[in-house]
């Protein structure tokens, strides 16, 4: 374990040293980027709105009872904001970027194009991890905005139409506008950005240390979205701690 | 591996030594203090039985592996030394092709060119262009890889080896899975390359009708042990039984 964790480390490293040469791959940071707001919009959508929803209909049902409905939009604001947006959409993305990126990067090294990129005095670092270390960089902080504001949506619609909550959009967004400011979007942002890091390590490294055939491409995919979900997890709790301490 | 290139002459061949290369993995010895030389410009070719550790030898040649004892020396100079690598250009033809499969066949082909900025993209797809037909494939440069056959993707990873304009080329198991036809095609591919740019070529086959109809010399490995080396008169009538049941086996002659 320790030996992975070191080898990402590095990587990483290697990755930031090999930022100078971004410009150079801005053709493969472009696609990337396409690759992974075309692949993740609409399941980012999907998701976020129900995210919002059931927050809302879970606490909107005792908070009414207690007299507090008024409370429920800032309570779905912070909580979209600081943790279920960006923990709920780095859990997704890692699921369904970070598992293709080890797969493509396994299945090259599998196949021997990696050695070839070598051969050719290509490093694979350049080529193939700065890219999508960058792309997923700042694809998943737009994401979680997005994702933020549709959780939001959703939890505007529950606490208007269900009937044991029935607050209205009005009251409902009063609250979040009061409760939440730009520094717990941002507390969001620097938290999305720290996974974005995590799950592009996590997987380019998985999948450049792929040995053997299919068997070996699929044990890959597996640790990446494993170790990525449990170290973005592990992650958010020192980071929530660390932002706390900035009045994040 | 392969230098920031153009600066040489193109006609310039490379010498390559082994001294004392030795390589396991997981505690299996592959390569066993192996010593050899292959001379500028000469075709040299590689035999031996499966898992003898003919790929892993050419993997350290080109240097993506290191030994755990000896050296490979590319015109005197170890490789293991810091620039050397740069020095020369070199390429290898996989025994797969290894064509990225997320580029079309003309992006393969110019890889090296584009990613290392040599050339305008016109420039590069003039190059491109002139690569394919040499190995007899002009016009397939939209086509993906996954489109061309075995031997067609083999010709393609030629092609990428040639824009590099090597001083030194390796073959790992260039005609495998091919037909008798397209292996000799590859065949007079590697000749006509080599009197073309005297370029040096260090063939990895099981394949006797090739190795007989390139090698300028033939090494014959056993285990990770190099059992001899000389030309193709030599090893055909040597008198080692392992070589000679090598070199002659003969599924005709077991059924009578």
């Amino acid at each position: 374990m320790f030996q992975n964790i070191g080898e990402m480390v590095l990587l990483f490293c290697r990755t930031l040293g090999a930022l100078r040469t971004a410009f150079r791959h801005r053709q493969k940071i472009y696609d990337q980027l396409f690759e992974i707001g075309n692949a993740s919009l609409l399941m980012a959508c999907i998701l976020s709105l129900f995210i919002g929803g059931v927050l809302a209909l879970q606490a909107g049902s005792v908070l009414v009872e207690r007299g507090l409905g008024n409370v429920i939009g800032g309570m779905v604001g912070v909580s979209m904001a600081k943790e279920l947006g960006p923990v709920m959409m780095s859990i997704l993305i890692a699921g369904r970027v970070g598992s293709a990126m080890a797969a493509e990067i396994g299945s090259m090294r599998a196949y021997q194009e990696i050695d070839a990129l070598r051969t050719m005095n290509i490093n694979p670092i350049h080529y193939l991890v700065l890219p999508r270390v960058i792309a997923i960089a700042c694809a998943l902080p737009l994401l979680v905005i997005f994702s933020v504001m549709v959780g939001w949506f959703g939890g505007a619609l529950v606490s208007t139409y269900n009937q044991m909550i029935n607050i209205g959009f009005q009251a409902y967004f009063n609250n979040l506008r009061q409760v939440v400011d730009i520094g717990d979007v941002l507390n969001g942002l620097i938290k999305s950005f720290a996974f974005a890091l995590v799950i592009g390590v996590v997987s380019c490294h998985q999948g450049l240390h792929t040995i053997g055939g299919p068997r070996g491409i699929g044990r890959s995919v597996t640790k990446a979205v494993v170790n990525s979900i449990v170290l973005i997890l592990i992650l958010d709790y020192f980071l929530t701690r660390l932002l706390m301490s900035f009045d994040l | 591996m392969n230098g920031q290139q153009n600066s040489k002459d193109n006609s310039h061949s490379v010498s390559v030594e082994a001294r004392h290369l030795s390589k396991s993995f997981s505690g299996v010895p592959v390569l066993k203090d192996l010593n050899f030389e292959v001379r500028r410009g000469e075709i040299f070719v590689i035999m031996g039985p499966s898992g003898s550790g003919k790929s892993v030898l050419l993997k350290h040649i080109i240097g993506l592996e290191t030994p755990d004892k000896g050296e490979i020396l590319i015109d005197g100079e170890s490789i293991q030394t810091e620039g050397v690598m740069d020095k020369y250009r070199m390429a290898m033809v996989f025994q797969s092709g290894a064509l990225l499969n997320s580029l079309s066949v003309g992006e393969n082909v110019g890889l090296y060119l584009t990613e290392h900025q040599l050339k305008p993209p016109e420039e590069i797809r003039r190059i491109v262009a002139e690569k394919l037909e040499l190995v007899g494939l002009k016009g397939l440069e939209e086509r993906s890889p996954g489109e061309l056959s075995g031997g067609m993707k083999k010709r393609a990873a030629i092609a990428r080896a040639l824009v590099i304009e090597p001083q030194l080329i390796l073959y790992d198991e260039p005609t495998s899975e091919l037909d008798p036809l397209m292996a000799v095609t590859i065949g007079e591919e590697i000749l006509n390359l080599k009197n073309r740019t005297h370029v040096t070529s260090i063939v990895v086959s099981h394949d006797r009708d090739l190795a007989f109809g390139i090698a300028d010399r033939i090494a014959i490995i056993n285990e990770g042990k190099i059992l001899f080396i000389g030309t193709v008169d030599e090893v055909k009538n040597h008198s080692d039984p392992l070589i000679k049941k090598f070199i002659h086996a003969d599924l005709t002659q077991n059924k009578t």
